[in-house]
C-alpha cells in the first residue's frame, strides 16, 4: 500500500476563487492511501516546495498528487521537488484543477465537486504507480556521414571542425556528388567546381574525417549513440594508400570504349579511371565490366605502366565494421528516367537531353570542353527549347513522375537560359513553364534578368510534342497565354527532368529503421521543428534526401545536421525516457503486431527459453523494446492482443483505475 | 431551482502533446465547458485502448471522447493514424450492437485550438445530455 | 468435385508415413456419435485405420493445433495436417504471426465441399439421432423415433460452407484433388441486414443474442486468431479479467473485445460459430469487422498471403475519419 500525501494548490485566488481548497484538501484525505493532506497559497513557490519535502520525510510519503494548474507547467518542478526529498520523481501525479476546473468553472460548488474527482483520479493513479529509473547509454563519440555530396561534405566538415571523428562513406570512386558535375550555380553564377573543390580538399586533409569511397553501408545495428555498422569496401583493384593518382594508367588503357558516366555517357572513358580531375581521393578505379585483365586474364597495361605498383588484380570486397553514436544519411537525389515521357522523343534523338547532361555540356570539363554543340552532329545549335516540369508536378502520371515539385528546376533553366544567350548572342532560347517559381534571396531578380536583359523567351504553356524531322526539332506547345498553338524548329531540346531520391535510400532506410514517404524522401522527426533529425533517434537527415533543394539550402541542411549530431556526441552518456513499452515476456506471443506499428523501430525479436511441463525447455519468440529508442507513445500497447506490452507511467492498469475513479 | 438535473458523465482521453494542450490553452483563455467533462492525459491518442472505452461505459460514463493531434501533425508522426482506424472500427462495431452513436466521439485538437476544444466539450455534453442515462451500457454491478 | 475418400487420405498418410517424410498426423476421430467427430492425433497407421474418420462432419481447424504439435519436446519429424480451403487462410495467418514452425508441418490440402450442421439436422429430425450415414450427396439420418430419414446435403450445410468464400487453397505442400477457386459469396448478406435495422432493433437482436452466452470460452478456444499465451480475459492485470458474466453488457464487452483482438487478422473460417453451444451467430461480429474493413481500407483477407500487414497495423494519410465510419450512407 502506497502513503500518499495530497497537496492543494490556491493558486493564489486563480484556484482558490472558484475552488474550496480546504474542502478539496479535506475530502481527500478519506481516499485509499492517502495519508496525509494540506493546502497551501502557491505549491510552487520555495515555501510550498519546501512544505511538500517535509511531508514527504515527516509522513514516509510513497507517492504525491499535487493539485496545482497543468502538468504541462509545473509536474517537472514537483518532481524534482520530490527527488530532492528522496522520493522517486516518477511517483508524482498531478491533478489539473487550474486550466481544466478552476479556470473554466464559475460556480463554487461544481469546481470543488469537479476538483475532488480529478484529485480522486490522480491519487487512484498514484496508487498503482512505480518508482522509475531513466536508462543510461554511452555514446560512441564517432559520426557516420553516409553520401559524399555536398550535403555529406559540409556536415563531416561541421562535426569534424567541432573535434569529433567522423567517417564518410560515398559509393562512387570519389566524394563530390551532383554539385560535382555542375557547371554554374544559380543565382550567383560562380563555378561549382570552385567552390566545391576546396572543401573536398579540406575534407580529404582533414584529420579527424576519413572517407570510404566506393563503399556502402551493408548492415546497421544497435541505437542512438551505440550504432554498429558493417561498410562493404568494393575491389577497386587498385591500392588506395599507393596509388598516386598520377593518371598514367588511364592513358595507357587499350580498353577504349567505356560510358564515362560522369559525363552521363555523353563520351567514353578508359576502364580504368579517375572520374575527374579533383578527385578526392584521387585514386584510380578498375571498371571490373569492362577490363580486359579482369574479364579473361589478358591484358594487364595498367600494372605495366603504374611506377608505384599500386594495381592489384587480386583484390576482393572488403568488410569493414565500425561503431559510431550517430548517422547521417546523405543519400541525395537523381533525374527520374526519361524513358516514359516518349512524347519528348529523349530515346529518339541524341539532341533532347536532360538539365543535368546540359550542364556538363557548358562545363569546361565536360565532354566538349564547354563549348555548346549538338551530341548528334557537333554543330552549333540556334534554337534551343528549354521544357520545364518534365515529370514535376505531375499528379495526374503519378507512374511516369511525380506529384511533388522539383524545386530547384525553375532557377536552373533561368541559369541555362542566361549562360546560353550570354555565351552564344546568336542563340533564339525558348522556356516552356506551367509555372515561374522564385522564392529565394536573389531568385526572382534572377529570373527577371533572364527574361529582361538576356532576352529568353518564356512561354507559358506544355509542350505536347517533339517529334525529330531532318536535323530538326519540331516542338509543338501551346501558349497559353496568347492562347495558341506554337511550332518551334529547334536544335536542341533540354527537359528539365524531376528528382528524385537516389535508390540507395529504401534499403539505407530499412537498415535505419528510419521512416520515407511515399516519394522515398526521408521523413522528418517534425516536419516543421526537427526538420533535420529522423524519427528514428541518432539518424540525421541532409540535404536532398529528405526533400528537393537547392545548394545553399542543403548547406544549411547539411551545417543544421551537424549541430545535431554535435549536441548528441557532446554527450557522454544519454538518459532516456523512463515511461516507454515494455513487453512481458511470460505473455507475448511474438506475432510481430507491436513492431509493425512501431515508428521508431523499437522493438526486436528475440528467440527465447522458457519452462515448458515437466522439467522441459520450450523456445518462444518473444518481443524486446530497446528502451533507448522507443519514445513512450504507446501505439504497441494497442496492437499487442494479448496484453503483454504495456506502457510504463502510463499502464494500462493505472489509466483503467483513472476511468473508474472518473466514472464513481 | 432545478431538482434531480441530470449531469452526464463524460470521459475525454487527450494526448499529452496536443489535445490536452488545447484543454489547457481553453483555460487560459476562459473558455467555459461543462464540469461534467473529466480529461485522462494520455502521450498520444494511440495509447487508448477501445478496453478503456468500454470500461468507462462499463462504470457508467454517458460519453466518451477522443481527442488527439491533427492527422499528419502527431508528435510520435503516425499515432493518430492507427488511432483512426482503431476508433472507426471500434465505434462502427458499436454502432452496430445498438449502441448510440453519439456516445463516442473522435477529434483532432491541436494545441493552438483552445476555443475548439471547449467547443467540441461543449458540443458533446448537450448531445450525451439529450441521450440521457447511458442504460445500454453501464454495467449496473458497478453502481452505487 | 472429386469426392476424397477416407481411404484415400488414410493412404496418403500411410505414404508419408512410411517414407519418414512425417512421423504423426492431425486427423478427426469419431466421437460418441456421427456427428460429434473430434480432432485426434495418430502416431502409427493402425490406429489411424481403427479410428481415423472423413465424413461431413470433420469441420475442425486443424491449424490451431499446430501450435502445440510443433512446440512438442523430443518429438522428432514433421507433422502430418489435412488442411480444407479455409483452413488454408488460418495456416497462414498464423505463419504470418510467427506462430509455428512451418519447416515442422507436412500440409496436405484436401477439396471440401462443405461441411454439415448437425444442429440443422436436429431442427428436421428431431432428437434421437443414432446413425448418419454421410458417403453419399443424400445423407440418411436414423433416430430413435422415427426411423431412417433422407436429407438434402444442402439444405443441412453448416453456415460458413453454405456462404463459402473460397475453394482456394493458399497453403500446402502437396493438394489432393483440383484445387477450387475464391467465390465471390453471400457472406455480408447477414450482416447488411442488420445493419438496415434501426438502431433498437440491433440492440434487441444482440441482446437476445448474447444474453444466451453462458462464458464457456468455446469461442476463443477454437479461434486460430486466438492464440495468445495468456488471455486477456484470464489475466488479472487486463482489467477486464471475468470468468462469469455478471450481465448482458459484460457478454457484450466479452465479444466486443474478443471480435477487435482478431479485427483484421480473422480469416472468417467461422469455427467461433461452429463450436458456440449456444448457438449465438459469432461470425456476424467478426465479419462485421471484415465487412468495415474492406469497405474503409480495401479489400482484405486475412491469411491470403503469407506476411501480409494487417489493416489494424497499418494506415494511410486519407483513411476515413471515425465519424464517418458511423454516419456512412451506404454501410
Amino acid at each position: 500500500m502506497q502513503r500518499i500525501g495530497v497537496f492543494v494548490c490556491w493558486c493564489g485566488s486563480n484556484i482558490a476563487g472558484t475552488v474550496d481548497v480546504v474542502k478539496v484538501a479535506e475530502a481527500l484525505k478519506n481516499e485509499p492511501g492517502v495519508v496525509h493532506s494540506a493546502n497551501y497559497q502557491y505549491m510552487c513557490s520555495q515555501a510550498g516546495q519546501e512544505l511538500i519535502k517535509q511531508a514527504i520525510k515527516e509522513h514516509n510519503l510513497t507517492g504525491i498528487v499535487v493539485c496545482s494548474c497543468s502538468p504541462r507547467m509545473h509536474e517537472q518542478t514537483f518532481r524534482k521537488t520530490a527527488a530532492a526529498a528522496g522520493l522517486n520523481p516518477y511517483m508524482v501525479e498531478i491533478a489539473n484543477i487550474r486550466e481544466q476546473c478552476s479556470w473554466i468553472h464559475k460556480d463554487m460548488a461544481e469546481g470543488t465537486e469537479k476538483a475532488i474527482v480529478l484529485g480522486r483520479t490522480a491519487i487512484a493513479k498514484v496508487n498503482l504507480n512505480a518508482p522509475l529509473t531513466p536508462g543510461e547509454s554511452p555514446v560512441t563519440k564517432r559520426a557516420l556521414v553516409i553520401g559524399g555530396g555536398i550535403a555529406g561534405i559540409q556536415t563531416a566538415l561541421d562535426i569534424a571542425d567541432a573535434g569529433f571523428e567522423v567517417d564518410i562513406v560515398e559509393k562512387k570512386p570519389t566524394i563530390g556528388g551532383k554539385m560535382a558535375q555542375i557547371d554554374k550555380t544559380f543565382p550567383t553564377l560562380d563555378c561549382a567546381a570552385c567552390i566545391l573543390t576546396p572543401k573536398m580538399v579540406d575534407v580529404a586533409q582533414h584529420e579527424k574525417i576519413k572517407i570510404y569511397s566506393y563503399s556502402e553501408v551493408v548492415d546497421v545495428k544497435g541505437f542512438v549513440g551505440n550504432f554498429d555498422v558493417t561498410i562493404k569496401r568494393k575491389a577497386r583493384y587498385v591500392k588506395e594508400d599507393v596509388c598516386t593518382g598520377c593518371g598514367l594508367c588511364t592513358e595507357k588503357c587499350p580498353m577504349k570504349k567505356v560510358p564515362n558516366d560522369f559525363n552521363l555517357g555523353m563520351d567514353n572513358k578508359r576502364a580504368i579511371y579517375i572520374p575527374f580531375a579533383q578527385a578526392v581521393p584521387k585514386v584510380a578505379t578498375i571498371d571490373a565490366d569492362y577490363c580486359n585483365m579482369l574479364k579473361n586474364g589478358k591484358c594487364g597495361v595498367c600494372a605495366k605502366v603504374c611506377t608505384a605498383n599500386a594495381i592489384d588484380y587480386t583484390q576482393k570486397d572488403e568488410f569493414v565494421e565500425e561503431k559510431y553514436g550517430a548517422i547521417v544519411a546523405a543519400t541525395g537525389f537523381n533525374p527520374i528516367s526519361m524513358d516514359k515521357f516518349d512524347e519528348y522523343a529523349y530515346s529518339q534523338s541524341k539532341d533532347v537531353i536532360t538539365s543535368l547532361e546540359f550542364e556538363r555540356l557548358m562545363n569546361a570539363a565536360g565532354p566538349t570542353a564547354g563549348k555548346l554543340l549538338r551530341p548528334s552532329d557537333g554543330k552549333h545549335p540556334h534554337t534551343l527549347v528549354f521544357v520545364q516540369c518534365v515529370g514535376s508536378r505531375c499528379a495526374s502520371c503519378a507512374e511516369k513522375g511525380k506529384e511533388y515539385c522539383s524545386k530547384i528546376c525553375c532557377m536552373y533553366t533561368a541559369k541555362h537560359a542566361m549562360l546560353t544567350r550570354d555565351k552564344y548572342p546568336d542563340t533564339d532560347v525558348y522556356v516552356f513553364y506551367i509555372d515561374v517559381r522564385t522564392p529565394g534571396k536573389q531568385f526572382d531578380e534572377f529570373y527577371r534578368r533572364a527574361v529582361e536583359e538576356y532576352g529568353v523567351h518564356y512561354i507559358k504553356g506544355m509542350v505536347g510534342k517533339v517529334s525529330p524531322e531532318g536535323e530538326k526539332l519540331i516542338v509543338q506547345g501551346s501558349d497559353l497565354i496568347a492562347n495558341k498553338q506554337l511550332k518551334i524548329e529547334a536544335d536542341l531540346v533540354v527537359l528539365a527532368a524531376a528528382i528524385e531520391p537516389d535508390k540507395s535510400a529504401r534499403p539505407l532506410a530499412t537498415m535505419l529503421t528510419a521512416s520515407m514517404d511515399t516519394n522515398d524522401f526521408f521523413t522528418e522527426a517534425h516536419p516543421k521543428l526537427r526538420p533535420v533529425e529522423s524519427p528514428t533517434a541518432g539518424v540525421f537527415l541532409s540535404g536532398a534526401c529528405q526533400g528537393p533543394k537547392d545548394f545553399p539550402e542543403t548547406v544549411s541542411q547539411a551545417g543544421a545536421a551537424a549541430s545535431k549530431v554535435i549536441g548528441l556526441l557532446s554527450k557522454d552518456k544519454l538518459t532516456g525516457n523512463p515511461c516507454v513499452a515494455h513487453s512481458d515476456e511470460m505473455m507475448c506471443n511474438g506475432c510481430s503486431s507491436c513492431e509493425k506499428v512501431c515508428p521508431y523501430g523499437a522493438i526486436t525479436y528475440a528467440d527465447k527459453e522458457f519452462r515448458g511441463p515437466n522439467r522441459t525447455t520450450l523456445i518462444r519468440r518473444v518481443a524486446q523494446v530497446n528502451e533507448a529508442i522507443c519514445q513512450g507513445c504507446g501505439c504497441c500497447t494497442v496492437a499487442c492482443p494479448s496484453g503483454a506490452m504495456d506502457l510504463k507511467g502510463f499502464a494500462s492498469k493505472q489509466i483503467m483505475a483513472e476511468v473508474d475513479a472518473i466514472c464513481k | 431551482m432545478q431538482v434531480n438535473e441530470y449531469k452526464p458523465k463524460i470521459v475525454a482521453f487527450c494526448c499529452n502533446w496536443c489535445s490536452y494542450a488545447g484543454a489547457d490553452l481553453a483555460g487560459s483563455n476562459r473558455l467555459s465547458y461543462p464540469a461534467e467533462v473529466k480529461v485522462i492525459r494520455v502521450p498520444c491518442s494511440c495509447r487508448v485502448n477501445p478496453m478503456f472505452i468500454l470500461r468507462a461505459f462499463q462504470r457508467g460514463a454517458d460519453g466518451v471522447i477522443l481527442c488527439g493531434c491533427h492527422p499528419g501533425d502527431c508528435h510520435y508522426t503516425s499515432g493518430n493514424y492507427y488511432t483512426r482506424r482503431r476508433m472507426a472500427l471500434l465505434f462502427s462495431m458499436l454502432d452496430y450492437l445498438g449502441i448510440e452513436k453519439e456516445r463516442t466521439r473522435v477529434e483532432w485538437v491541436s494545441a493552438a485550438e483552445g476555443a475548439k476544444f471547449a467547443a467540441t466539450m461543449n458540443d458533446f455534453v448537450q448531445t450525451v445530455t439529450a441521450l440521457g442515462e447511458n442504460k445500454r451500457l453501464e454495467d449496473l454491478r458497478c453502481k452505487k | 468435385m472429386q469426392k476424397i475418400t477416407r481411404d484415400a487420405l488414410i493412404e496418403k498418410a500411410q505414404t508419408l508415413l512410411d517414407s519418414g517424410v512425417v512421423t504423426r498426423v492431425l486427423g478427426w476421430k469419431k466421437g460418441d456419435f456421427d456427428y460429434d467427430v473430434t480432432p485426434a492425433l495418430f502416431t502409427d497407421i493402425e490406429s489411424m485405420k481403427k479410428d481415423f474418420v472423413f465424413g461431413d462432419f470433420c469441420g475442425a481447424n486443424f491449424s490451431k493445433y499446430l501450435l502445440k504439435e510443433t512446440k512438442k519436446i523430443g518429438v522428432e519429424g514433421k507433422v502430418l495436417v489435412f488442411l480444407k480451403s479455409c483452413d488454408t487462410y488460418s495456416f497462414n495467418q498464423l505463419l504470418t504471426e510467427h506462430r509455428f514452425d512451418r519447416e515442422k508441418v507436412y500440409a496436405v490440402g484436401i477439396p471440401c465441399d462443405g461441411m454439415v450442421d448437425v444442429n440443422k439436422i436436429k431442427a428436421i429430425v428431431g432428437d434421437g439421432i443414432v446413425s448418419i450415414d454421410d458417403s453419399a450427396e443424400v445423407i440418411k439420418v436414423e433416430t430413435l423415433y422415427d426411423g431412417v430419414k433422407e436429407l438434402n446435403k444442402a439444405d443441412i450445410l453448416l453456415e460458413r460452407c453454405a456462404n463459402c468464400k473460397s475453394r482456394k487453397h493458399v497453403a500446402y505442400d502437396e493438394l489432393m484433388g483440383e484445387d477450387g477457386e475464391v467465390i465471390d459469396s453471400n457472406r455480408f448478406d447477414e450482416v447488411e441486414k442488420l445493419e438496415k435495422m434501426s438502431a433498437d432493433e440491433r440492440f434487441a437482436f444482440w441482446q437476445n443474442e448474447l444474453s444466451r452466452c453462458i462464458r464457456c470460452n468455446a469461442c476463443r478456444d477454437v479461434c486460430p486468431a486466438c492464440t495468445c499465451e495468456k488471455c486477456v480475459f484470464n489475466n488479472p492485470n487486463s482489467g477486464v479479467e471475468n470468468k462469469a458474466a455478471a450481465n448482458s453488457f459484460e457478454e457484450q464487452m466479452f465479444h466486443i473485445i474478443r471480435a477487435f483482438h482478431v479485427a483484421g487478422r480473422c480469416t472468417d473460417c467461422g469455427e467461433c460459430s461452429r463450436v458456440c453451444p449456444q448457438h449465438i451467430p459469432l461470425h456476424l461480429l467478426n465479419r462485421k469487422f471484415i465487412k468495415d474493413i474492406n469497405s474503409f481500407y480495401g479489400d482484405y483477407q486475412a491469411g491470403e498471403t503469407v506476411g501480409s500487414r494487417a489493416p489494424l497495423t497499418n494506415f494511410t494519410k486519407e483513411d476515413l475519419e471515425p465519424s464517418e465510419a458511423v454516419n456512412r450512407e451506404d454501410k
